[in-house]
């Protein structure tokens, strides 16, 4: 059973969290056995951005010890054999360039997705 | 061939990326596949009669299935009778029915 | 009577939050009253859902007191899903992903609920007829 997970939704909760949730349930998942492919569309595109990072937060005296490196997650799913693909038009609408993200992203168009869902048992929308 | 269920809870008044979630269901539906757009929560706010809703009325026309859910068109009093044409209310139970019917499921 | 079926939910809304909660609630009902055996993997705010501690109040503003109130808990609607699915010759296994109850500290579910994790929710999804994710925003 082959999965395509499409994820829209981005820096919801990441900094508590110090992770995606959805990228890091792919890698669980993928752990799990499953065959899976990512989309990254509208604003979840910027989690390709190499760049990204935090300062550790503090509240008071209690110190965060790992940031989220949500970039550096994406490109591990790409390790594990995952393919990720990135919308471009959501790139490009926001100012992106293919030097600034991380490497071996496969790039589509909006309109490839039709033709991408095809391929895949179960398309879940996040 | 069970096609696709777009379940669709978001509204273009405070959702940029509603536009982008039509474009797939008509791609979708361009590419040959059956496709139902199932209206729920504030996703049923453009589907009444006189609201800025062209991208409903024309995915309505070109073949995809859309639906909105009775009980948040009633939640929001928009009359069954008052919609965009080519919407049809809806009770939920009918994207349980696409569901046990196998159509790839998505939800925005 | 429909043919019997196994549906898969992935929940993610907390409680008291967003009308996704109800509309999952509702497409979970509508499935448990069709005898559908039912898989949801409760993951992040939504392992909430069935935190047993959830407590009724009253409300000055409508003058209720607590029973007149009568205060909807996500916790009972949880309950009552899965004895109508029972009801109903279905089944409804219910997990609550078990990291995120750790970090929320939403140990103490309602009965018919257990931990698990995502190779739970992959297991569920596998052997589904299908499988809905309703993600949170």
């Amino acid at each position: 059973m082959k999965t395509l997970s499409i994820i829209e939704t981005a820096y919801r909760a990441t900094l508590e969290e110090q992770d995606d949730p959805v990228v890091w349930i792919i890698h669980a998942l993928k752990g799990a056995g499953a065959e899976q492919a990512v989309v990254l569309r509208a604003n979840a595109v910027n989690y390709a951005v190499k760049a990204q990072g935090v300062p550790l937060l503090a509240f008071g005296a209690r110190q965060q010890k790992h940031g989220p490196r949500v970039a550096e997650s994406v490109a591990g799913l790409i390790g594990k054999g995952v393919e990720v693909h990135v919308v471009s038009d959501d790139l490009v609408e926001r100012g992106l360039q293919d030097e600034e993200l991380v490497s071996d992203l496969r790039m589509i168009r909006g309109t490839d997705l039709p033709k991408l869902c095809a391929g895949y048992d179960l398309v879940w929308h996040w | 061939m069970p096609g696709y269920l777009m379940i669709e809870s978001r509204d273009p008044f405070d959702s940029g990326d509603f536009a982008a979630y039509l474009a797939l269901a008509e791609g979708l539906a361009k590419a040959g596949h059956k496709v139902t757009l199932f209206l729920v929560q504030n996703g049923v706010l453009p589907a009444r009669h006189g609201a800025r809703s062209g991208t409903l009325a024309a995915l309505a026309a070109n073949g995809v299935e859309v639906l909105a859910d009775s009980f948040s068109l009633s939640e929001r009093g928009i009359s069954p009778n008052r919609l965009v044409p080519g919407i049809k209310a809806a009770p939920l139970d009918v994207a349980v029915d696409r569901l046990a019917d196998g159509c790839k499921a998505l939800w925005h | 009577m429909k043919d019997r079926k196994t549906l898969t939910f992935l929940l993610m809304d907390a409680p008291f939050e967003n009308a996704r909660t109800t509309t999952a609630l509702r497409l979970i009902d509508i499935a448990a009253r069709r005898g559908y055996d039912i898989n949801v993997f409760a993951y992040e705010g939504a392992v909430c859902l069935p935190f047993a501690g959830q407590k009724q109040h009253a409300n000055a503003v409508h003058g209720h007191d607590v029973m007149q109130e009568d205060h909807p808990l996500p916790r009972e609607w949880v309950e009552a899903v899965v004895q109508e699915a029972a009801r109903n010759g279905g089944r409804v296994d219910w997990v609550n992903c078990g990291l995120c109850v750790d970090e929320r500290g939403a140990f103490d579910s309602v009965a018919g609920v257990r931990r698990g994790s995502p190779a739970d929710f992959w297991k569920m999804a596998t052997s589904s007829h299908n499988t809905l994710v309703i993600a949170t925003k």
